[in-house]
């Protein structure tokens, strides 16, 4: 390894070496990207010269000439790396080291460690994933500013970002893109927390090198990886929590050698039972999850192959009281404010619940090329198995899911980053998936999601231009194609109301028993995207990003598909075959300061979406259980207008305060009428004590106000059985604002030379708040959660 | 690793997605509804004149997945001042042969209760059957003694006019709350099955 690179670093010094007036110089520091402290004692060497940081991490390398230069930089316990750069260009530059303890670091030029140049972005680090190790990604994401979730209860947290989710949020699991039918509301992502080491959220569609679709944005989880030297270390994180009194437990352990080779295997569990609100208990909303992962191979600089498996299993109980037989059911749920089961406390998890495995395997390979860039390449296979149990008529029934899916993903990816030139990089690429969904049809109910397989193609290319010291460029391009073959039933009689018989009469195959009419819809989507926007860094501590983003999205399965009674939800769910691409055009600009004593981000953005596909309510069908809601796809123009802003305050040495505030409003914009699930605005207000000094002591006091969504779509007249006549369904009207007071601690204490543990309290939701959440599904039944205390062990050794 | 060792495990990952995307055409089955119910028959038998009957029949052709509208059919009309001994069948006619309900409920019957529900005419229900009739999967018969409702008594008053009655079905309901086994619908929990309501008249 080290080799290579003196090799890397002699190669591109002899170029450089010329006759040139030698003056220039290039002055900084290195600091610690971790925490942000000045790294004394770290080097920075090239052509056969090593400058030393002093104690304030500061270098200054003088007797430069005008060209590039290779520079490797170190600090021990750190992998050494070769960043270029142009001294005829820049004079003053900072380099980043990461610095965890016994991790790897990982060198990274300032304002480089993003994964976009001009998008919103914001990474959550270690630490606040340790905060939630108990609890799922989608809550983990809420700490960043813009983000919010769709719940279905507590356990199935699916992210928002900037107001879109579902399959406009693209989620890059160890850069796999996961495949897990993220089409359903009531879907969460299948990935633990804790295998993560970091988690990016990128607000928009411009990292389009993970796919071109993400019109919300992408969620990349990357685990925290392994330095190329002898090492073995681990971590365990335990936690046990009041509220379901239960608890998880995450492990982890990493073997490196000097040659680069790597091991790393980890497992998790978590087990809840019945969670509770202020006045009483949420029967059959435990939890069970396990997970698993093994990852091995060789990292070396030049080149470095691994091979990555993990599983995930979950098991989660839905609100025994969200069941609801028919829509009188539903106007009593929203009229009585009380859940009508209110059974005692349980571990055990019955009917309805979702059981959920994923497994994913990942083979990758990459090889640098000297002064050209890096090649790589990937085969993922993900297998993902979805159960959904429901109350049924029989108890022989009962124990048959009532959905089973089966969605098996093969994906190849190859790309090349051409990243040796100092201004200017380079990445290109391609992908070819194939997808197969079965539905198992000894369910003994119609398919909601049809049989069906699928072919993506895509291919893009993107680059940065390193204009000046403080501008860079960035623009990028993406074609992806898509082609769907289904093969579903339909009653005759939808066929006929949806007036298919006019439009599809070609794609039957045949009529099938009970009525029904075999199809074979076979679709197509070409779909382009593009990014382009620059950042500009002024002043001492000042960075000015603007971006657009251009990004075309084909229809889900569940959009085009859905078709009957979606009985955990008391809802008949309707695609349409006809439903197209949506297109989305985003402008976002992100001005930002970070110095010691303060800094802020005020992030405006405004989202035009071309045929938005939305799933609202329409009207109820009669059936002999009564009447049920009807919610239907369809297809409008749409505007998303927001802003997500930051600020911190350092106010004295250990007093630092935090304030965040986002806002999104979504409008059909040809007839004003507000578009459903927005989030609702909300403001958090933080309040941290840090003591360095003593056990690394960090207290903080946090409020959250979530302000009433005034803005929804109009809601629906029903017939009431029971009322005998039409009365307003209030389906749509949002439950009232609401303030959370949330209190947290940190304490580390050296366990010898090597390790040490962390102890962690959280009380969430001090006040013991009663409410609801616009946004949590199950908010027609019942209360969100009441107080819960936390008390967690994090040991690194 | 070498270029070779790579080379081969790429191929094998490339066989791999290649024989899975070959093509099957095997057409998928349709799903056999297991819980549909297209057909509900209330049939009123006068107690003193078995050829009076009124039949009151619910149908829906396509289920409660699709979009006809049911059906409901009232035959005959009930006579003042007269007990009728009702009876109720259901069945899934989208099947062949049709698929008879009434004998899974009996199969259930502690888990599964009808009631019979109206305001009008001061007219009054009684159930006429309990638990201990039926048999279970195994044909055992029941021991327990709580109402099911698969045969019932409906006896009106003096007063001629319309009427309402809603015809209800739960699973897993809470047989031994207050007011249940006489057909008092308000504690009794558990989810629908069947909740219709058929209009008539005494005259």
């Amino acid at each position: 390894m080290k080799r290579h690179t003196w090799l890397l670093v002699l190669i591109l010094g002899i170029n450089f070496i010329s006759a040139q007036e030698c003056e220039k110089t290039l002055s900084g520091k290195v600091i610690d990207f971790h925490d942000g402290v000045p790294l004394e004692g770290a080097t920075i060497v090239f052509n056969n010269r090593k400058i030393v940081t002093d104690a304030s991490g500061t270098y200054n390398i003088e007797g430069l000439c005008p060209t590039s230069y290779a520079f490797t930089i170190s600090h021990e316990k750190c992998n050494s790396q070769v960043i270029t750069i142009d001294v005829s260009k820049t004079s003053t530059k900072d380099f980043y080291l990461e610095h965890h303890l016994n991790e790897l670091a990982e060198v990274k030029v300032a304002g480089a460690t993003t994964e976009t140049n001009s998008s919103q972005e914001e990474t959550i680090s270690n630490d606040v994933i340790e905060k939630y190790s108990s609890a799922s990604l989608g809550d983990a994401l809420r700490e960043i500013t813009g983000v919010s979730s769709l719940n279905t209860g507590s356990t199935i947290v699916k992210p928002i970002i900037q107001g879109l989710s579902g399959s406009r949020v693209m989620i890059i699991n160890n850069n796999v893109r996961m495949q897990d039918m993220e089409w359903g509301d009531e879907h969460a992502p299948n990935i633990d927390i804790n295998a993560a080491g970091s988690v990016t959220v990128v607000k928009g569609a411009s990292a389009l090198q993970y796919g071109g679709d993400a019109i919300g944005g992408v969620i990349i989880v990357e685990p925290n990886r392994v330095p190329a030297k002898d090492t073995l270390f681990g971590k365990t994180v335990l936690t046990g929590a009041t509220n379901g009194i239960g608890g998880s437990v995450a492990t982890e352990l990493v073997k490196g050698y000097e040659n680069g080779w790597f091991f790393k295997i980890h497992g998790g569990f978590k087990r809840f039972g019945d969670v509770e609100t202020p006045d009483y208990i949420l029967s059959n909303t435990g939890i069970s999850e396990k997970s698993a992962s093994l990852a091995f191979g060789v990292n070396k600089f030049t080149s470095g192959w691994d091979v990555y498996y993990s599983y995930f299993d979950t098991e989660i109980g839905v609100l025994a009281a969200s069941h609801i037989g028919n829509v009188d059911d539903l106007i009593n749920s929203i009229n009585n404010q009380q859940p009508d089961i209110i059974r005692d406390f349980t571990y055990d998890i019955e009917n309805p619940k979702q059981e959920v495995t994923h497994h994913l395997g990942r083979l990758k390979y990459f090889k640098r090329f000297e002064e050209l860039g890096k090649w790589s390449t990937q085969y993922d296979f993900q297998y993902n198995q979805r159960f959904e149990f429901d109350i049924r008529r029989t108890e022989e029934l009962r124990s048959k899911p009532s959905l089973d899916l089966e969605l098996t993903t093969h994906t190849i990816t190859s790309d090349f980053s051409f990243d040796a030139k100092a201004d200017y990089s380079l990445k290109t690429g391609i992908l070819l998936r194939y997808q197969d969904n079965f539905a198992d049809p000894s369910t003994e109910v119609r398919r909601l999601i049809p049989d069906y397989e699928k072919y993506d193609a895509g291919a893009f290319v993107s680059g940065e231009y390193f204009a000046s010291d403080n501008l860079t460029i960035d623009a990028g391009i993406r074609y992806d194609f898509n082609k769907i073959d289904a093969k579903k039933f339909y009653l005759i009689s939808r066929w006929e109301e949806r007036g298919y018989n006019n439009d599809f009469s070609d794609i039957i195959i045949e009529r099938a028993r009970g009525s029904q009419f075999l199809t074979n819809p076979v679709f197509e989507y070409h779909s382009l995207s593009g990014t382009i926007g620059a950042q500009y860094t002024f002043g001492q501590d000042n960075a000015l990003k603007v971006n657009y983003a251009l990004s075309q999205r084909a229809p889900n399965p569940a959009e085009l598909f859905s078709d009957g009674l979606h009985h955990s939800a008391a809802r008949i769910e309707l695609g349409d075959l006809r439903i197209d691409q949506e297109t989305s055009q985003k402008v976002s600009i992100s001005l930002q300061k970070n110095t010691e004593k303060w800094g802020y981000e005020l992030a405006p953005y405004a989202n035009f979406i071309n045929d938005y596909i939305l799933l609202e309510p329409t009207d109820v069908e009669l059936s002999i259980r009564g009447a049920f809601p009807i919610w239907e796809y369809r297809q409008t123009n749409a505007r998303l207008l927001g802003i997500d802003a930051k600020l911190y305050i350092n106010w004295l040495d250990k007093w630092r305060t935090d304030h965040n505030f986002s806002l999104v409003k979504g409008q059909e914009t040809d007839n004003d009428i507000a578009l459903i699930n927005m989030p609702a605005p909300n403001t958090n207000n933080k309040i941290t004590y840090h003591n360095k000094e003593w056990k690394d002591l960090t207290i903080s006091l946090e409020s959250q106000f979530f302000f009433r969504q005034n803005e929804f779509p109009p809601n629906i007249e029903v017939f009431s059985i029971d009322a005998d006549q039409d009365v307003l369904l209030e389906i749509n009207t949002p439950p009232d604002a609401y303030h959370l007071l949330n209190a947290n601690a940190d304490l580390k204490f050296a366990l010898g030379t090597k390790s040490n543990l962390k102890v962690g309290v959280t009380i969430n939701n001090i006040l013991d708040e009663t409410y609801r959440n616009y946004l949590n599904r199950q908010r027609f039944f019942a209360d969100d959660i009441g107080r819960n205390f936390l008390l967690r062990l994090s040991i690194n050794y | 690793m070498n270029t070779n060792k790579f080379l081969t495990m790429l191929a094998i990952s490339g066989t791999l997605f290649i024989s899975s995307c070959s093509d099957d055409d095997d057409n998928p089955d349709p799903a056999n509804e297991g819980e549909l119910i297209t057909t509900m028959t209330v049939t009123l038998t006068n107690s003193t004149d078995t050829s009076d009957t009124v039949v009151m029949r619910f149908f829906d052709e396509d289920g409660e997945n699709g979009p006809t509208e049911p059906t409901p059919t009232v035959t005959g009309t009930l006579k003042a001042s007269t007990t009728y001994n009702g009876s109720v069948a259901v069945l899934n006619e989208s099947e062949d042969p049709v698929e008879i309900v009434t004998e899974e409920i009996q199969e259930e019957a502690d888990e599964h209760q009808f009631f019979f529900i109206t305001d009008d005419l001061g007219i009054t229900t009684a159930y006429t059957d309990n638990e201990s009739n039926y048999e279970n999967a195994e044909g055992v018969a029941f021991t327990s003694t709580n109402p099911v409702g698969l045969t019932f008594t409906l006896t009106t008053t003096d007063t001629t006019g319309d009427v309402a009655l809603r015809v209800v079905l739960r699973h897993e309901l809470d047989k031994d709350a207050s007011g249940v086994a006489e057909g008092n619908i308000a504690n009794a929990g558990g989810s629908p099955d069947i909740d219709w309501t058929f209009n008539t008249s005494v005259e």
